[in-house]
């Protein structure tokens, strides 16, 4: 019997690490089809992103980061007793993730309005999807952080056993990980 | 058997072994007809022998699912069924209208089929896999709902078990994607769309957590591995199934009219849908090695690992061959298809339901927990005919398929029926893989009934 989850690699839960990596599989195909898409058609692919606002995807990096950053920070805060402060850095990410949301939420239907959708051509089809799939990947999230920060009030995690809260922490994590690839590959990459 | 009620899952393993056995045989004429074009013209017409086979195979798993849940949900929700005497009206009410529905397809042509049963006021016919008249569809609606109905009142009043419960969602799953079958728009594009929802969100979706139950079940009382251990795969592979399988009924719009970005989302999606079924096969395996106990049914153990793996395969590597869009711009429709069809169908379901007889029934017979010796040896050997029959049919077909892409879609010089008469060989070999496949099958029933008590085969 584990006493302490620090003993144990890796920390959480396996099952949700093999879902992560299936998430992560099924992001890293479109990343793979999105790089060859770009090499046979690169004029689409530059006028696309001349369609894009770079400082709202960078706005979106901060808010993710920081709020990856609070989470784990939660995270060993729990693990030193320091529930209130934990609870405090949950609910703070948990508003950052509804700031991306936002954000990127206006992003979408802006998109929208001015004209383009699905079937533009392949770059927009991309852009949206790859975007909305990562976008209802944050509301999961952003659910599981509030089930986290209602568990640590209630004081689900004061008996060592951080497996839960490290779970919902990795997924999270993938969350922003999916994004650093993202926002650089579809916004910046010239 | 631990509940009376569910002695009610006989007549359903029955029914579905005699439906398999009759979709067997129309699957073998068909076969000939393929190399042999007059063969019993015009009594079984080719359409009406392919109607028949695959229409079986839907109706005989559909009474292997029943039965199974009719024998599993007593035991996982630690109560008798909630109604005995429903799940014999439901058994008769489906078993009479589908052999009325086989009857109907034997012995008019189709178009009269569909004139005698109305098919005018709601038209549902006409499709490929969903043929059977509406009023067919609306009895097998009523059946599956008070089905539903019976079960879930049982698993609501009993213990609630991630098995039972994941069964139950596949069920209703299945209804309620059944229900796409009676729409019908005349837009052929719509028409295509809607019906994948039937055809797909089965097979890929919802049929893949009956699958998952079920070998769950059997691997839990074979093995006496936890629950707890075995409730995380089967959240994972139902998480897994969903994730890829939804998105991926895109691979088959890549062709049929609708917007171009399906060839990405149907590529990309249904390119990890052998997740899940390998994950199954990983499940079976992992809960085989950290086993408790040597159950003594080891046709029923050999039976779940070899679904786990068929299905792998069938559905898992030879769907994959075929599921990327610029791939499938080759494949689409040829013998290939029909070399996955086969496989995954065989692996996946047929399969899962051979298992979950091969545990239930010495149960079923009260031989206790196992048949005796010769009867398990006899229902292996079963296994390895119908399995290795079923590969070299997949072979063969794969074989013709590569061959008709070759001849018909890059090469394509010659016209469809040429090339046919150049595939024979392969359709021969088909053939006669089929009748191994047939024998195998005649020997799991002929061990289901010869089986013996253990003690009374050793006093004999």
């Amino acid at each position: 019997m584990l006493v302490s989850s620090k003993l144990k690699y890796p920390r959480g839960d396996l099952a949700v690490w093999a879902f992560i990596y299936a998430e992560l599989l099924v992001f890293s195909l479109f990343f793979v089809g999105y790089a060859f898409a770009r090499m046979l058609h690169p004029a689409e692919f530059a006028a696309g992103q001349q369609t894009l606002n770079p400082v709202l995807g960078l706005v979106n990096t901060v808010f993710l980061l920081t709020s990856g950053w609070l989470v784990a920070a939660a995270v060993l805060a729990c693990e030193s007793g320091s529930r209130s402060l934990a609870l405090k850095k949950l609910v703070v990410a948990t508003l950052l993730g509804l700031a991306f949301l936002a954000v990127k939420g206006y992003e979408i239907g802006h998109h929208f309005a001015v004209g383009y959708d699905l079937d533009t051509n392949t770059f927009h089809f991309l852009y949206l999807f790859m975007g909305s799939f990562h976008f209802m990947h944050v509301v999961l999230g952003a659910g599981v952080l509030v089930i986290l920060a209602v568990k640590v009030n209630r004081g689900d995690y004061s008996n060592g056993e951080l497996r839960g809260l490290e779970s919902g922490a990795a997924y999270w994590h993938m969350v922003d990980i999916v994004w650093m690839i993202l926002f650089p590959l579809v916004y910046l990459m010239r | 058997m631990k509940y009376a009620s569910q002695a009610v899952a006989k007549p359903y393993f029955l029914a579905a072994m005699g439906l398999f056995v009759a979709q067997i045989l129309f699957g073998l004429i068909m076969g000939l007809q393929y190399v042999w074009g007059d063969f019993l013209f015009p009594q079984i017409p080719f359409n009406t022998a392919r109607m028949v086979h695959t229409n079986l195979l839907i109706v005989w798993l559909l009474f292997g699912f029943m039965g199974a849940a009719h024998y599993l949900i007593p035991e996982e929700a630690q109560r008798e069924l909630y109604s005995v005497k429903l799940a014999k009206i439901t058994f008769w009410v489906f078993l009479i209208a589908g052999a009325l529905t086989i009857v109907g397809y034997l012995a008019m042509p189709y178009a009269r089929l569909a004139e005698v049963t109305g098919n005018s006021l709601w038209p549902t016919m006409g499709r490929e896999f969903l043929e059977m008249p509406t009023i067919t569809k609306i009895g097998i609606v009523v059946v599956i709902l008070a089905f539903i109905f019976n079960i879930g009142i049982t698993v609501l009043a009993g213990r609630k078990t991630v098995v039972n419960v994941i069964l139950i969602t596949g069920l209703v799953g299945l209804a309620v994607m059944f229900l796409f079958s009676f729409y019908n728009p005349s837009n052929l594009v719509l028409d295509k769309f809607f019906w994948w929802w039937v055809v797909h969100l089965w097979v890929e979706g919802v049929w893949e957590l009956i699958m998952a139950s079920l070998l769950a079940y059997v691997l839990i009382k074979t093995t006496g591995v936890d629950r707890e251990v075995v409730d995380k795969w089967l959240y994972l592979i139902v998480a897994m199934a969903l994730i890829t399988g939804i998105l991926g009924t895109g691979h088959h719009y890549f062709w049929i009219g609708t917007p171009n970005y399906w060839q990405w989302v149907g590529s990309i999606f249904s390119a990890l849908e052998p997740i899940p079924f390998f994950l199954m096969t990983i499940f079976a395996f992992n809960m085989v090695n950290k086993r408790r106990r040597d159950h003594p049914n080891k046709a029923a153990v050999l039976w779940a690992m070899g679904t786990a793996v068929m299905a792998f395969l069938g559905a898992g590597v030879w769907g994959f061959l075929h599921t990327l869009a610029p791939i499938n711009y080759y494949t689409h429709g040829t013998q290939l298809t029909a070399a996955h069809g086969h496989m995954a169908f065989y692996g996946a379901y047929a399969m899962i339901v051979l298992t979950i007889i091969s545990y239930a029934w010495p149960h079923l017979r009260g031989h206790g927990e196992a048949n005796d010796q010769r009867s398990q040896v006899l229902e292996m050997w079963s296994f390895w005919l119908m399995t290795v029959g079923m590969v070299f049919i997949t072979l063969f077909l794969t074989g013709a398929g590569i061959l008709q892409i070759w001849m018909q879609r890059i090469d394509g010089t010659e016209t469809f029926m040429v090339i046919q008469d150049k595939l024979a060989v392969f359709y021969w070999l088909r053939e006669g893989a089929g009748t191994v496949f047939i024998i195998g099958l005649l020997l799991y029933i002929v061990a289901m009934f010869i089986a013996k008590k253990p003690a009374e085969a050793e006093a004999s």
